[in-house]
């Protein structure tokens, strides 16, 4: 099979997963709990006012036709309103989510990279107790609530040294970067440490990172545990092929045998791991942003959760989805692209 | 019965030589170690706590730990000894309801379709995948948001999400066995459906089960601790570690870390213990998965 012809046949098959996900997204917050308006209000409004929010939200309308309408809106991009405010929670959401994917990328790298040296490390001395102590922190970082570290090194990092803030993602009396303009055109991509460094502000740059440090690291080190075993299994596995021997026989420096040949090998289920742990990545954020007070989505969630926001819930946790959906579909193509014999 | 009997045949060896087989098999018994303390722990709080858990004022406030007060006080002056030694029921009966929930619900419905095989497995498998390719706290935050509070609907949230892992791993097995030989003889000998997937095929599904089951308490257990911290945790006035860590963050700037620090550090021995019997476990159970 081509590469396109694979990529045709990755997305048809995404469909179906992303409607039956759709669906019962739908059935949990629409049809379970019976009525959210109810729910909403804790039955303290009279029914007049109970009628009205229905009307407003088209929640007044059969069940089949909200559901085809919800379908409808969200091939526009358009994720429903508010309960509370009545405005438009795709926009809501598109205004946080920077915020959260700059987390995501940061942690993700602080995953993979300590995931990746740690693993590396462990499988050059197998079954030596530096093999078998990193693999007991993988093991325990896998235990840790993600809160209760952030707020460990908040106490140490943030509280006692003052070394990082401990929460937001810059200073409140500072203005957010801007981005470029150039000309009439504006690009801002809503990611502090990218924009700071559009606008040429190392200052703000460096501000940027500092916020992010210790959020990333509480929300990396807590998924490293799944890169370090996958790294540790996959380079013995390929430490002792016929061609990393050879590559050692001719010469070649240990560093260069390891990083240059046996890891170009180990590193493909890396990359499909990665894809697999943005869906923890995505609930883990929800965590972090709570405990560092992050102006993110998983923020979002829990201020709707406290308002009994259900279409916001709901919106949110479908964008969530299509995420999740895209991320995996990107993967999958990435790793078919790298190793051939995917297409087969 | 019989079926009952063939299954405790094929753990019950396993379960003896524990400690005969190296470091797997110590690090069940150390898994197993933790676990068992900690339940004993909970079900010994009310004798042994120094005070009433959820008694306020019973020292002075955010006193850090000291001789009267070994793990301190909180902002409401209750002693966080016993506090610690309570506060654990609330996370362990969600964890072993939804493990049981997961058990009912997903085994038979693994069992099922993928034996029958054809439509009814694909679309079984289509619905799991689907739900297993969610976020997990994210799912389980939107229905434990939706279904409200309560150590049964905490435990059902959770149980939506961890229901793929079991009907994953069940099918797995399934399909391999189903072709094996004594199966097929089994078959050929007779025998019915039914005969054939409880005693031929559920026997050696189990061991995988026990580890899912195992790696997934300690999951529930962690999800519940984050269930709690965004807001939708059982009742507040029953000690809980999870409260504990989420009331704790509103005081961290006072510096009082011994308020999250002890509840914390509970959660963290009580997941790793699960964790390490399930490393263990799947070591010992299935030692050709290992290698």
């Amino acid at each position: 099979m081509g590469l396109r012809s694979y990529i045709v046949a990755r997305v048809l098959l995404t469909i179906p997963m992303i409607m039956l996900l759709l669906s019962i997204v739908f059935l949990v917050v629409r049809v379970l709990p019976g009525d959210p308006v109810l729910l909403h209000f804790e039955k303290r409004a009279t029914p007049e006012a109970m009628d009205a929010m229905r009307q407003k939200l088209g929640l007044d309308k059969p069940l089949p036709l909200q559901y085809f309408e919800y379908l409808a809106g969200l091939l526009r991009g358009d994720l429903g309103k508010s309960m509370q405010d009545f405005s438009s929670v795709g926009q809501q959401i598109f205004s946080a989510f920077p915020a959260t994917l700059e987390l995501t990328i940061y942690s993700m790298a602080v995953a993979v990279t300590l995931g990746i040296l740690l693993g590396v490390r462990a499988s050059r001395s197998y079954n030596s107790p530096l093999d078998h102590s990193i693999r007991a922190f993988g093991i325990i970082m896998y235990a840790i609530p993600i809160f209760f570290l952030g707020m460990i090194f908040q106490i140490i990092f943030g509280i006692g040294l003052r070394w990082f803030p401990t929460g937001l993602r810059m200073h409140p009396a500072m203005e957010p970067p801007y981005g470029l303009n150039l000309g009439s055109l504006h690009i801002s991509t809503g990611l502090y440490t990218v924009d700071s460094l559009l606008e040429g502000n190392i200052f703000k740059f460096l501000q940027a990172l500092r916020y992010l440090f210790l959020p990333s690291l509480t929300l990396g080190l807590v998924l490293c545990g799944v890169f370090i075993r996958l790294t540790r299994s996959n380079m013995l596995e390929t430490l002792g092929l016929d061609f990393v021997t050879a590559a050692r026989a001719r010469g070649l420096k240990e560093r260069a045998v390891v990083y240059g040949y046996a890891f170009r090998n180990a590193f493909l289920p890396v990359l499909t791991m990665m894809g697999l742990q943005f869906a923890v990545l995505l609930g883990g954020a929800i965590l972090t942003e709570t405990t560092f007070s992050w102006p993110g989505l998983g923020r979002y969630i829990v201020d709707r959760i406290n308002f009994r926001d259900y279409t916001a819930i709901q919106g949110a946790v479908v964008f969530f989805g299509l995420l999740v959906a895209l991320v995996s579909l990107v993967v999958d193509i990435l790793y078919a692209y790298l190793d051939p014999r995917i297409r087969l | 019965m019989e079926t009952r009997r063939t299954i405790l045949a094929s753990l019950l060896p396993a379960l003896a030589s524990l400690t005969k087989r190296g470091l797997a098999g110590w690090i069940t018994v150390i898994g197993s170690g933790m676990v068992i303390s900690i339940v004993l722990m909970t079900l010994l709080a009310p004798w042994i706590s120094p005070y009433d858990p959820s008694a306020i004022n019973v020292g002075p406030r955010f006193s850090p730990p000291n001789g009267q007060f070994p793990l301190g006080t909180n902002h409401l002056g209750q002693d966080m000894l016993s506090r610690v030694f309570s506060g654990g029921s609330i996370m362990l009966q969600v964890a072993a309801l939804s493990a049981a929930v997961c058990l009912v619900i997903g085994v038979p419905i693994g069992l099922l379709a993928s034996y029958a095989g054809g439509k009814l497995d694909k679309v079984c498998s289509l619905v799991m995948d689907s739900i297993y390719a969610f976020p997990a706290l994210v799912l389980a935050i939107a229905i434990a948001a939706i279904l409200g509070t309560g150590v049964v609907n905490m435990a059902l949230a959770i149980a939506v999400v961890y229901v793929p892992s079991y009907f994953r791993i069940v099918r797995s097995q399934v399909l391999t066995i189903k072709e094996l030989l004594y199966t097929e003889a089994a078959r050929a000998a007779g025998a019915k459906g039914r005969t054939i997937l409880l005693r031929y095929i559920l026997p050696n599904v189990v061991p995988s089960i026990v580890v899912v089951a195992t790696v997934n308490f300690a999951d529930a257990i962690l999800t519940a601790a984050g269930l709690t911290f965004v807001g939708l945790g059982v009742a507040k006035d029953i000690p809980d570690w999870g409260w504990d860590l989420t009331d704790g963050r509103a005081l961290l700037p006072s510096g009082a870390w011994w308020v999250i620090t002890f509840p914390g550090l509970m959660i963290v021995l009580l997941a790793l213990g699960f964790t390490l019997i399930g490393e263990g476990l799947s070591e010992l159970l299935n030692p050709r998965l290992e290698q």
